[in-house]
């Protein structure tokens, strides 16, 4: 019962997690940093809960983060590929842009600068150990599954291909005929969505939009994606890994032989070891960051 | 090839670096103009969304903020941290390093200073120990850039992620020293300092009064002197920008690349730490947490619309002082969020116009010749 509990609370943090690493690998091994995924996921959560407030079905909701996210992604896209601006740059604007304007618009429909009213969503009553509960989310399944999805279209797909491709070497893909900046702009709109997805889900399961409800889960994300070397089965690990030391952390408050913050920590310190090589070296994709060259 | 349209010998150099210096100045200047037209633009799209006349929420945010002397005092105060940040991140830069840590060096110089304040004697004349302060904050401050330099320089780990991911460990760890050990009971903040507290601008300039402004902004003024002379006209400043420009040649030329970037991310941290001091020593005298928020990431706004320029700096960081001024000025008719999303688009616009601005005004100038 206590394990059941555990792997239901794991399971639960680990979705967005899940799903904006499944999103951020596809751009990252496009050779576009993905900075953005916050904002993605920011912008995801609060289209999820207009699509839902206002379609009164919570697959709206789902539809309308997936656009949100993409949109926010393409912007990005347009900017990085197209314009050829730093990477970087873009993808930390790309953040304050979706705290702005999640806000400003929260408060523009929903006269509020803190939440959201209730919206439609997935999440049932919880009984027992809470994994029936999940069970009966359609977005537990879709995060489940995307990081299977996405690394099948890497390694199965000619779509993959020319990703991996144009992320190590955009030269040589370009030489053999791949419209490397058209795989870019469909890897980082895809990206955006699934990412969307992410910040979806919460809102769907807290049936509320709340003020920078992301906090901080894209970069815990984008982590995962490092500490997991840029390859999919390995990021997936990262995620429950990072998840589980988040329910032990939630487990043991009060108890308290470890302080919440130092736990907190444990995916950025793991992530700086990883680049750092102390136990074999996280090597990003060749042509990382390099759209502006 | 053989025909070319010929100028006098003697002209020609004097010709081609009033031209150069043109050409350098157009780069310069049109990318923040066109981001500012577009900024405008979002912004008046926003208002009238809100249903509000964008003439007179403009001429609310002018108003609140260079129209009155308390509004100017604000612009001030939040101008001096911003132009710390956005000084630190144009050195990383200029080293061709992106420091995205100015967050939390700037949280952690103001930690640093506020416990060695906590600590002195009680009345000790202010500029006595300042510099005792000025360690202080640079230590805090540079130990956290200093550490991504290292981890860049000894083990190749990119500085973009270590400073994103430094910033989460700092800001928690802080958060647990200050809640855990130094926080005054039912606050989230320090105890006051007890010696060095710096006079606010209103003790000189009664107009002021009220409002956030004090001496660390002649800290800052002087930070910028020192910054471009060492930038421009130090030795170990050229090393830097050599490193920054083409590492490779630089490496050739005698320069240690590696050494360049540690030492070059410990400047960066260390005035990012500096900054603290303005909250600390001139406005509430105790580190308080979450005092840094946004400042560190809009301090790399200030050094993309500086250029990377300590004088631009200033002026960018006027800006974005103005700017985030202004949205508490408009709160009234609009929500003051507008202006995070106006500064976000600020940095979009500059990052794209940067590149496409340049290209155009290759081209334009290309074509007489062509």
């Amino acid at each position: 019962m206590m394990f059941l509990a555990f792997l239901a609370q794991t399971i639960r943090i680990s979705i967005p997690y899940l799903f904006a690493s499944a999103g951020g690998v596809l751009s990252e091994r496009s050779g576009l940093i993905a900075l953005g995924l916050e904002g993605y996921m920011l912008t995801g959560a609060f289209c999820a809960a207009i699509g839902s407030y206002f379609g009164h079905n919570p697959w709206f909701g789902v539809l309308a983060g997936m656009a949100g996210g993409a949109s926010f992604a393409l912007l990005y896209a347009l900017c990085s590929i197209r314009y050829k601006a730093d990477q970087v740059v873009v993808g930390v604007a790309i953040n304050l842009l979706a705290i702005g304007a999640t806000r400003f618009f929260l408060k523009l429909l929903f006269h509020s600068s803190a939440n959201s009213p209730r919206v439609p969503g997935f999440s049932v009553a919880e009984t027992g150990s809470g994994i029936r509960a999940l069970a009966h989310n359609p977005l537990i399944w879709l995060g489940a599954l995307s990081i299977p999805a996405v690394a099948w279209v890497l390694y199965r797909t000619p779509f993959g291909l020319r990703v991996r491709a144009v992320g190590e070497h955009p030269g040589a893909a370009l030489s053999v005929g791949v419209p490397v900046a058209r795989v870019q702009w469909l890897a980082v709109a895809i990206s955006g969505a699934i990412a969307g997805l992410g910040g979806a889900y919460l809102t769907l399961d807290q049936h509320q939009f709340s003020d920078q409800m992301t906090a901080g889960r894209g970069f815990i994300a984008l982590a995962a994606i490092i500490f997991g070397r840029w390859d999919p089965p390995r990021i997936a690990l990262a995620c429950l890994l990072f998840a589980a030391a988040e329910t032990f952390q939630i487990r043991l408050q009060g108890v308290a032989f470890v302080p919440a913050q130092f736990v907190e920590m444990i995916p950025y310190v793991l992530t700086i070891v990883a680049l750092a090589g102390v136990v074999g070296r996280a090597v990003p994709p060749a042509a990382l960051g390099k759209t502006n060259e | 090839m053989s025909a070319s349209p010929t100028s006098a010998p003697a002209a020609a150099p004097l010709g081609a670096r009033r031209a150069r210096l043109r050409a350098q100045l157009e780069e310069a200047v049109l990318p923040p103009i066109v981001a500012l037209l577009i900024a405008a633009l979002v912004g008046d799209i926003l208002i009238l969304t809100y249903g509000q006349s964008p003439g007179a929420v403009y001429r609310l945010l002018f108003e609140g903020t260079w129209g009155n002397a308390y509004g100017l005092g604000q612009v001030l105060y939040k101008a001096t941290t911003l132009t710390f940040t956005g000084l630190s991140v144009a050195i990383g830069l200029r080293a061709g390093l992106f420091n995205i840590g100015a967050e939390s060096q700037l949280a952690a110089g103001g930690f640093v200073a506020a416990v060695v304040g906590t600590l002195l004697p009680p009345g000790i004349p202010a500029l006595v120990v300042l510099p005792l302060f000025l360690l202080a904050a640079a230590v805090g401050g540079g130990v956290v850039g200093g550490a991504a330099g290292v981890l860049k320089s000894r083990w190749g780990a990119h500085e973009v992620i270590t400073t994103i991911m430094l910033n989460f460990i700092v800001l928690a760890l802080l958060n647990y020293l200050t809640v855990a050990h130094f926080k005054v009971f039912d606050t989230l903040h320090t105890a006051e300092i007890r010696s060095g507290a710096l006079p606010r601008l209103s003790a000189v300039i009664p107009a002021f009064h009220g409002s956030a402004a004090n001496v660390v902004i002649l800290l800052a003024l002087i930070a910028v002197a020192i910054a471009w002379w060492y930038l421009f006209r130090s030795r170990a400043g050229y090393e830097l920008r050599a490193a920054g420009l083409q590492p490779q040649a630089a490496e050739y030329g005698g320069v240690h690349v590696p050494g360049v970037w540690w030492r070059a991310m410990l400047i960066s941290g260390a005035v990012a730490g500096i900054g603290g001091l303005n909250f600390v020593l001139g406005y509430k005298h105790y580190y308080e947490d979450g005092f840094s928020t946004g400042a560190g990431f809009l301090g790399i706004a200030v050094a993309l619309v500086g250029r990377n320029n300590p004088v631009g700096v200033v002026l960018a960081a006027l800006l974005f002082g103005t700017l985030s001024q202004g949205g508490l000025a408009v709160n009234a008719l609009v929500p003051k969020q507008m202006v995070e999303v106006l500064q976000a688009v600020v940095i979009i616009a500059v990052a794209t116009s940067v590149p496409e601005v340049r290209r155009l005004l290759r081209g334009a100038r290309r074509s007489p010749d062509a």
